[in-house]
């Protein structure tokens, strides 16, 4: 048999548009990989990881083969290791911690290496973790996102009884409807999802809860936490965004992820803002064959989306259009253009610059589809719902160990930090059960 | 440029850097093509009775990365005839009539080891090596490290051997004895013309952990076999300075043992060995590695204006001494350049968990501190660094005179010979 040496272990009839940026390692390059960590004291990975997970451990279980070890590692600090293996933005946490960078030597591929030993564990089933003594209490958690789970993972292992209250029609939240596909796939978090449930909690899906149901899990339960996430996309507020064609990003993103990339756009797309989310939605709509400009207010220097994103953005062909402010969306029924204005900033000692429309600069873009990626909003009318709840600009307000205002309910993730990382609600789930099963045990 | 051209007991050859007595030099085919890719040398796979080999024969060490940093074998003497051995070897000679070709030897009969004399030298050899190291296999019939373990066996044998060649001859020493002087000193008496150091040493690599059968296995079970590599340099390195050393021992002296570099040959050299003999290190990168070896020695001679090998020769062996000739007064330190440290605390945990807890951590700066007055000056946390030349070891001016383990007020026969 001839054999041509592959440049990568990836399959040639397995590359598509969508295939993953960072696709699985081998059991050998992992080795390789994980031989090259320093083993460090004090570790500067661990610290940048909100879930403190102990890394240069687990990388020394991976050199030694020993995998199922090394998951362990990995997920009893968080229980969504793989997706954060593969979702994470380690270029700015555990990687960018990493000392190699201080010698300008490439930093150790962790968040690949994590993705790796987790793999084995979810792939073959090995079970790590167990249902703890039962403690007779009940919890329900609202939102089967990366907090909800964690939470529920968390407290099951406490012993307590849980529920997970899913409003779509799968759980594994941004995993599984808002990060790009070509960084976790709908099967990748559904295994995931199966995996981290098969510890012993139910998950009712397509349960969007409403005042009756809540008025039910507070006699029913315990203790309830909330892991609601965020809500619709901000609108642009400008005239013209109801027209066919204008999408929130959110839930363009939604709709993308839940037909799997099976969706037809249009071939002039204009993306509104400059965050990660608007990078994530750019870029995909690229790999459907669009033609996509960002447009945002601002500049390069105040854009929030990572570097490493924005470098993604530009090797796929997407145009930025800095210190442009959208001001019309013109169209009959569809969307036909985008009317716009350039800007300049005003520096204003010390303050963050203010934006100054330049008379007569206006232009028009045309385009046939708009999305607009300015942020969502808060899940405000919900917590309406929940007496005695106390808010602070949309966030619900926690002590340290996540209880709210109202003693019955705790709650972690997007709908505390305002909308941060999956690895971010991890952490708060996990502490969240903690503070739950110390509530419970009082 | 220096002439790295080599005289070894007599043995010419065009560099010091030989190929030693192992499956390299199993073939013409192969000792041929060492030649083109520039060794100056080949000790031909051990002639003898005819024997049969196992299989599997080979075991290895890895360190995460680095897949055979030992390398250990089972594998008898050349397993094919004599007379298909002397054909080849006499097809080289005509090739290459100036590199050296060496026969290695290991026969049981004052006769047999005539015999082979004898037509070795009719087909035009350069000298012999006598295979007294082996620790494997042969050893049980009384041959290899059977003979090099008995000094006055190693004597008679060697006796035997000069008394017939007309060519230098080479004895090979097993390191698997406590004194390495005594067999050497034996090999001398015996009228050898030099030595070679170190033969394999006995060795088990390691057990396959899912068959639960040692390596190498031959079918299930396997024998302990003879460790070479990288990871037997410094064993080498001793025993070729203490020959170097002792002031009877007079013999040239070929360095054997975990060559693989310019860098390992430039040692073997500066602690008294003439030529260098590679195995490994060729059986896992092939033949080609001589350019680097040849480019890199030369370029060390260069820069040390020195002409030849000989102007290296020995003159680090004498620096090493016994433990109570060492100056208790003198004084180093560590010291972390902070420009250069990266933060990973390596010399922190290594002191301070395995050495003199002479390191301190400072809260909210990754680089650490050097607690002058508690370090020992040991060296861990300058070998356990990373980053090249972060951590330097300083020599402290003491102002003290050099002081002997014999003069200091410890030592309890000074304490004793006080009252």
């Amino acid at each position: 048999m001839t054999k041509i040496l592959k440049k990568s272990n990836t399959k040639a009839e397995e590359i598509n548009k969508f295939s993953k940026i960072k696709p699985l390692l081998s059991q050998n390059e992992a080795v390789i990989e994980a031989s090259r960590c320093l083993f460090c004291h004090d570790a500067p990975c661990i610290n940048a990881c909100p879930t403190s997970i102990d890394i240069p451990m687990f990388i020394r279980q991976i050199i030694t083969k020993n995998i199922k070890g090394s998951a362990k590692t990995i997920l009893t600090q968080n229980i969504l290791g793989k997706a954060c293996g593969q979702v994470c933005p380690t270029e700015v946490l555990c990687e960018g911690a990493c000392v190699y960078n201080e010698m300008n030597e490439k930093p150790i591929d962790i968040g690949r290496l994590q993705a790796f030993a987790t793999d084995h564990v979810i792939k073959n089933n090995i079970r790590l973790f167990t249902k703890g003594k039962p403690t007779g209490k009940k919890v329900a958690v609202v939102g089967g996102g990366p907090a909800g789970l964690s939470c529920a993972h968390e407290l099951t292992r406490l012993g307590h009884e849980v529920v997970v209250y899913e409003a779509n029609s799968s759980a594994g939240g941004l995993n599984t409807y808002g990060v790009a596909p070509y960084k976790y796939t709908n099967k990748d978090s559904q295994e995931e999802v199966k995996y981290i449930s098969e510890i012993g909690f139910e998950i009712k899906a397509n349960n969007r809860l409403d005042t009756k149901k809540l008025s039910e899990l507070e006699k029913k339960y315990d203790a309830i936490f909330l892991a609601v996430g965020l809500g619709k996309s901000n609108k642009l507020n400008i005239s013209g965004e109801n027209l066919k064609g204008v999408y929130g990003a959110a839930e363009f993103i939604h709709e993308l992820r839940e037909k799997e990339q099976k969706i037809t756009v249009g071939k002039n797309i204009i993306v509104i803002g400059a965050g990660n989310t608007a990078i994530d939605a750019a870029v995909e709509t690229s790999k459907l064959n669009a033609d996509v400009t960002v447009v945002y207010r601002r500049t390069e220097k105040e854009q929030r989306a990572y570097f490493f994103e924005v470098d993604l953005a530009k090797q796929n062909g997407i145009k930025f259009m800095y210190l442009t402010t959208p001001l019309e969306i013109i169209g009959k029924e569809k969307v036909e253009a985008l009317k716009c204005i350039k800007n300049k900033l005003i520096e204003k000692n010390g303050s963050k610059p203010e934006i100054e429309p330049i008379k007569g600069s206006e232009f028009i873009i045309p385009c046939e589809m708009i999305i607009a990626a300015v942020g969502q909003e808060k899940m405000t009318d919900f917590y309406k719902e929940i007496s005695n709840l106390k808010i602070d600009n949309g966030k619900i307000v926690v002590n340290k160990d996540f209880q709210t205002s109202n003693p019955q309910y705790f709650a972690g993730g997007d709908c505390v930090n305002g909308g941060k990382e999956v690895v971010n609600a991890v952490s708060h789930g996990r502490d969240a059960a903690r503070g739950i099963d110390k509530f419970l045990k009082g | 440029m220096a002439n790295l051209e080599s005289d070894f007991a007599g043995i010419k050859s065009p560099n010091p850097f030989w190929l030693a007595s192992a499956p390299p030099t199993n073939t013409g085919y192969q000792v041929m093509n060492a030649f083109k890719a520039g060794w100056g040398g080949a000790v031909w796979k051990t002639l003898g009775q005819p024997i049969v080999n196992v299989s599997s024969r080979y075991g290895a060490l890895a360190y995460k990365n680095n897949k055979m940093m030992g390398l250990n074998n089972i594998e008898l003497i050349t397993d094919r005839s004599l007379e298909i051995n002397l054909q080849e070897m006499k097809e080289v000679k005509e090739k290459f009539p100036h590199h050296a070709l060496i026969a290695s030897m290991m026969f049981e009969t004052k006769e047999e080891w005539h015999d082979c004399i004898k037509r070795c030298e009719d087909i035009g050899v350069d000298g012999f090596e006598l295979n007294y190291g082996c620790p494997h296999g042969m050893c049980e019939r009384g041959m290899g490290s059977a003979v090099g373990q008995n000094p006055d066996v190693c004597e008679k044998i060697t006796s035997w051997v000069t008394e017939k060649a007309t060519k230098p001859v080479i004895v090979k020493l097993t390191p698997n004895i406590t004194d390495i002087t005594k067999p050497a000193l034996a090999a001398q008496r015996g009228g050898a013309s030099a030595v070679s150091l170190i033969n394999t040493i006995n060795s088990v690599t390691g057990i396959n952990l899912d068959t639960m059968e040692p390596n190498p296995s031959v079918a299930g079970l396997s024998t302990h076999g003879g460790y070479c590599g990288p990871a037997v340099k410094p064993i080498a390195l001793n025993m070729v300075s203490e020959l170097t050393k002792h002031p009877d021992f007079k013999l040239p002296i070929s360095g054997i043992g975990g060559v693989e570099t310019w860098q390992d040959a430039v040692e073997f050299f500066l602690m008294g060995a003439s030529t260098v003999q590679v195995c490994t290190a060729v059986m896992h990168y092939g033949f080609k590695i001589v350019t680097d070896l040849t480019e890199g020695t030369n370029e060390y001679l260069d820069s040390h204006n020195m002409k030849s090998i000989a102007d290296l020769r020995g003159i680090v062996a004498n620096k090493l001494k016994k433990w109570e000739e060492l100056d208790l007064n003198y004084k180093v330190i560590a010291h972390i350049d902070p420009e250069k440290c990266i933060g990973c605390q390596l010399c922190y945990i290594a002191c301070e968990d395995g050495a003199h807890q002479s390191i301190a951590l400072v809260p909210g700066n990754r680089i650490p501190v050097i607690k002058e007055d508690h370090c020992v000056g040991c060296n861990l946390c300058s070998l356990v660094c990373p980053v090249e030349n972060c951590i330097s070891m300083v020599k402290i001016e003491t102002g003290k005179p050099k002081l002997l383990w014999k003069d200091h007020p410890k030592n309890p026969s000074k304490q004793a010979s006080k009252v």
